[in-house]
């Protein structure tokens, strides 16, 4: 037998071990646990703010840790900072590419970062001596599209590609510090563990990885999804992984019990996940989906529980703030919604 | 050496961890997930829904004595 054949028997063989083990301790299923507990009532929010000024298609949006600022991104070529409360602009930072896919905002506050079809993750200085926002870091090595970008910290900020790779880079020297390989298609999104120890990708493979931040192995896969994973995000707790793809699914993953615990599902739900978020206590899932609206899902009950419907166009980007008093959409209408 | 047969051993390399890792039973995993979101419901603010003079983002009406 030759070794490629030796090794696939191999593959084969381990892949149904992790098959039998997750069966092992599935002792029952997310939807019988939580029987007992009514779902939420009916989840009704109003636009309390809109942010107007882009002129072109908004790709992404962060919220700033201070629950009152966020950033935005378009492809009108411009990354803004907005208050959020009197919607005044704060910050218009003209791009060099305007084929921007993804910004976010440092936990500090003192930086912003973007990217997009450049295949670089820029990083701009906020709070420059002189009062003017300058591009501080190109991080450039990615030989595919930048999908996503989150901080760590003002040192360090991890990316996800169209490359399938994701990077971890020192910001400082503009180098790369580790590489996370694996995926078998774009990597499409990531997310940040709230303890900043390890993080989670999504990508048109359609599996999500659970990847050890400092040592940079993957941990977990995991697969179900039908087609490409666009959004993921943490529970708040740590603890499990929620996806949203093409194949009009959300899906639950825990990470201890290492598999699938409940899809957010409805048949008449045919277009994909573009993004979603948590609410605070993990018991809302708000996601955002192609057909312009909105969804709001009971995370215990798979049931849906309310819709934002307010956009012209597709909900691309969707955030809740760090202290759960709002939820801001973003939009190829070009607006930004606040709501709650 | 081919190619193949290098992202081959990686991939089993790969599947050998993934196989290796502790799981906890499902009914533990569902338990504790339920837990967070109920211990945590009050300070939901979207969940829980907000008076305007706890919202932020409502504008107050502003009385003032003239």
């Amino acid at each position: 037998m030759g070794e490629m054949e030796q090794l696939r028997k191999e593959a084969d063989a381990l892949k149904d071990q992790i098959t039998a083990a997750r069966k092992a301790v599935q002792d029952t299923t997310l939807e019988e646990a939580a029987a007992g507990v009514a779902v939420v009532g009916r989840v009704q929010m109003k636009t309390r703010k809109t942010l107007r000024g882009h002129l072109a298609k908004i790709y992404a949006m962060h919220w700033a840790t201070d629950s009152k600022l966020c950033v935005s991104a378009s492809q009108d070529g411009k990354l803004i900072v907005w208050d959020s409360i009197t919607t005044n602009k704060v910050n218009a930072i003209p791009l060099k590419s305007s084929w921007v896919m993804t910004c976010a905002y440092a936990p500090s506050g003192n930086l912003v970062a973007c990217g997009g079809l450049d295949n670089m993750c820029s990083i701009y200085n906020l709070k420059g001596k002189d009062g003017n926002v300058k591009v501080m870091r190109e991080l450039a090595a990615h030989t595919g599209y930048l999908s996503c970008c989150r901080f760590i910290s003002d040192t360090e900020i991890i990316t996800s590609s169209g490359d399938c790779t994701c990077i971890l880079w020192d910001i400082e020297t503009g180098t790369q510090k580790t590489s996370f390989a694996g995926h078998q298609g774009d990597c499409m999104s990531l997310a940040v563990s709230p303890d900043f120890s390890y993080f989670i990708s999504g990508a048109c493979d359609f599996t999500a990885k659970l990847w050890d931040i400092r040592d940079g192995n993957c941990r977990q896969t995991f697969a179900g999804h039908e087609s490409d994973i666009n959004a993921i995000g943490f529970f708040p707790n740590g603890q499990a992984v929620i996806t949203g793809s093409d194949d009009a699914t959300c899906k639950l993953y825990d990470l201890r019990a290492d598999q699938e615990l409940i899809t957010y599902q409805d048949s008449s739900i045919m277009c994909g996940v573009t993004s979603l978020a948590p609410s605070l206590s993990g018991r809302l899932i708000l996601a955002g989906y192609d057909d312009f609206n909105v969804n709001i899902w009971d995370s215990l009950k798979a049931e849906r529980v309310g819709a934002l419907a307010g956009h012209d166009n597709r909900v691309s980007c969707i955030g809740v703030s760090a202290d759960g008093m709002a939820c801001c959409t973003g939009s190829w209408d070009s607006f930004l919604k606040i709501w709650n | 050496m081919s190619s193949n047969i290098v992202a081959m051993r990686k991939i089993v390399q790969q599947l050998r961890l993934e196989a290796g890792i502790n799981r906890v039973k499902v009914s533990q995993a569902a338990a504790d997930l339920q837990q967070f979101c109920l211990q945590n419901a009050q300070q939901d603010p979207l969940l829980t829904g907000m008076s305007s003079s706890n919202n932020p983002f409502r504008p107050q009406k502003v009385c003032s004595f003239l």
